[in-house]
């Protein structure tokens, strides 16, 4: 066993973990976070995005060792205050999904999409959300989704930061 | 999918590593941005036993831009792809890794973990051998450097001893009159490389091409030198039917592998395609 140190959505936790453990495995069994999905267990289709230290990453293909000391942001970390984060409303308004088993991975990627470029083409929507896959939606309602949270962020003056 | 039981250790010195992997010899792996050692692992393809994580060691995460560009081996393809000074001094490089995988990957693997593990389809490769890199490994012995030509020995096989970590890849600037590209087609689920070919030129003061290298990645069980495309372009005044001749060339004398995306033989026709694309870019460039 190995002790770690992470602040998951602003909170501190100290954990043992065996080293193999996966971080998604953490997230969803030891924190009981299971807003992460884990969909291919191979690294493709992006169910299981997380942010590590801001970066958005596949938390299948990481182990919950190597975040030791790490701020982590699920999807449970969104909604401050009972209030959906744009990009959760924009999937709600949008109908960027259907059966929702995509949808945290999805919103966790466009989420570091879009604080790198706040204001993405279509193109550079669908570029950036590659490693996400979906099997229901065809995909565009979810670009009109990230489209509706780029516009309300940058409307209301929100910085798309943390 | 759960990996075998391994020790983990999480050095923060390239020495503390270095001393790891040889107090644990063939039982221990290191561990870069786990984007191919990972996935294996959960396959129990392999099963290391200790595992030395390098991402956290500080001194090979820097990225500079001096006379050449200088690449820690952990820094990862995000950190290199996002750096304005190494698109300024070397934009092939930054043209390719921001072409790697998904931003997840780009956000994890590293350049050293690419060069290692030395997938045939892996995209780096091509492009550290038509540059001409220097490979900076540190072992018990102290550092020595690679030359990409000596690197890659077959596949998933390079010249890396297994005590010795990828500190820091060099690639050069590319200064007036040279130019470079990596053209790529691409596995449209992982992104890995069907085919992907670098080519880089250097022309002379009379305009012509003085020096080229081209690299093919993706077709065979490694990243390969294309010489007689290479002999065929330098000399030329680098026009298209230059272009045609030395392309004609690519990919006669080299291995194939086929898979379920693509033949050997759908591989072996673009690898010309692709070389003609590199080479012609890769010229344009030099041009300015
Ligand atoms: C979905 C997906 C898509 C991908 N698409 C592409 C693609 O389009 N193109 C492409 O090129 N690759 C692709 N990859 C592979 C990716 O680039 C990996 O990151 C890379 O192959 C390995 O680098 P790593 O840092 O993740 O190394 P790891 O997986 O951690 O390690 C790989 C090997 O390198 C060794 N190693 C790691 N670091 C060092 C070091 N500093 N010194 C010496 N040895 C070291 C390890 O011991 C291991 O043997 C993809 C991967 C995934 C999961
Ligand atoms: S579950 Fe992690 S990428 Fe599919
Ligand atoms: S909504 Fe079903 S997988 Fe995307």
């Amino acid at each position: 066993m190995s002790t770690i140190s992470v602040t998951v959505n602003g909170r501190t936790y100290q954990s043992d973990v065996e080293p193999r453990t996966l971080l998604v495995h953490y997230l969803r069994e030891q924190l009981n976070l299971t807003g992460t999905h884990i969909g291919c267990d191979t690294s493709q289709c992006g169910a299981c995005v997380v942010h590590i230290n801001g970066q958005s990453v596949k938390s299948c293909t990481v182990l919950a060792v190597q975040a030791d000391g790490a701020e982590i942001t699920t999807i449970e970390g969104l909604a401050q205050n009972g209030q959906l984060h744009p990009l959760q409303e924009g999937f709600w308004e949008k109908h960027g999904l259907q059966c929702g088993y995509c949808t945290p991975g999805m919103i966790m990627s466009a989420y570091d999409l879009l604080q790198q470029n706040p204001n993405p083409t279509e193109d550079e929507i669908r570029h950036g959300l590659e490693g996400n896959l979906c099997r229901c939606t065809g995909y565009q309602n979810i670009v009109k989704a990230v489209q509706y949270a780029a516009d309300k962020m940058n409307g209301s003056g929100n910085s798309p930061g943390e | 999918m759960i990996p075998g039981e391994f020790q983990y250790f999480a050095p923060t010195t390239v020495d503390e590593a270095v001393s790891l992997l040889q107090q644990h010899g063939e039982d221990a792996k290191l561990l870069g941005g786990g984007h191919s050692l990972l996935p294996a692992m959960k396959l129990r393809l392999t099963t290391p036993a200790v595992l030395i994580d390098v991402t956290k060691i500080s001194d090979i995460k820097g990225v500079s831009v001096n006379g050449s560009v200088t690449v820690g081996g952990g820094a990862t393809y995000h950190a290199v792809a996002s750096n304005d000074a190494v698109r300024s001094a070397c934009g092939v490089l930054a043209d390719c890794v921001a072409q790697i995988g998904d931003t997840q990957v780009r956000n994890r693997g590293t350049i050293g973990g690419s060069l290692a593990h030395a997938d045939p389809a892996a995209d780096l490769p091509a492009v550290a051998l038509a540059l001409g890199a220097t490979i900076t490994a540190q072992g018990p012995g102290g550092a020595r450097t690679i030359n990409a030509d000596d690197m890659f020995v077959e596949m998933l096989t390079t010249a890396l001893e297994p005590n010795e970590i990828i500190t820091s890849v060099s690639f050069p600037r590319l200064g007036a009159g040279a130019g470079a590209a990596y053209e790529k087609m691409r596995q449209p689920a992982s992104r890995y490389a069907i085919v992907g070919v670098a080519a880089y030129v250097k022309l002379g003061s009379d305009g012509n091409v003085a020096e080229a290298r081209v690299a093919v990645t993706g077709a065979g069980p490694k990243a390969t030198r294309q010489d007689a495309t290479e002999a065929a372009i330098t000399g030329t005044n680098g026009d298209d039917a230059a272009i045609a001749a030395a392309t004609d060339k690519a990919g006669e004398d080299m291995d194939y592998l086929g898979d379920i995306h693509a033949s050997e033989e759908y591989r072996r026709a673009m690898v010309k395609v692709y070389t003609k694309r590199a080479l012609a870019k890769a010229i344009a460039q030099a041009r300015g």
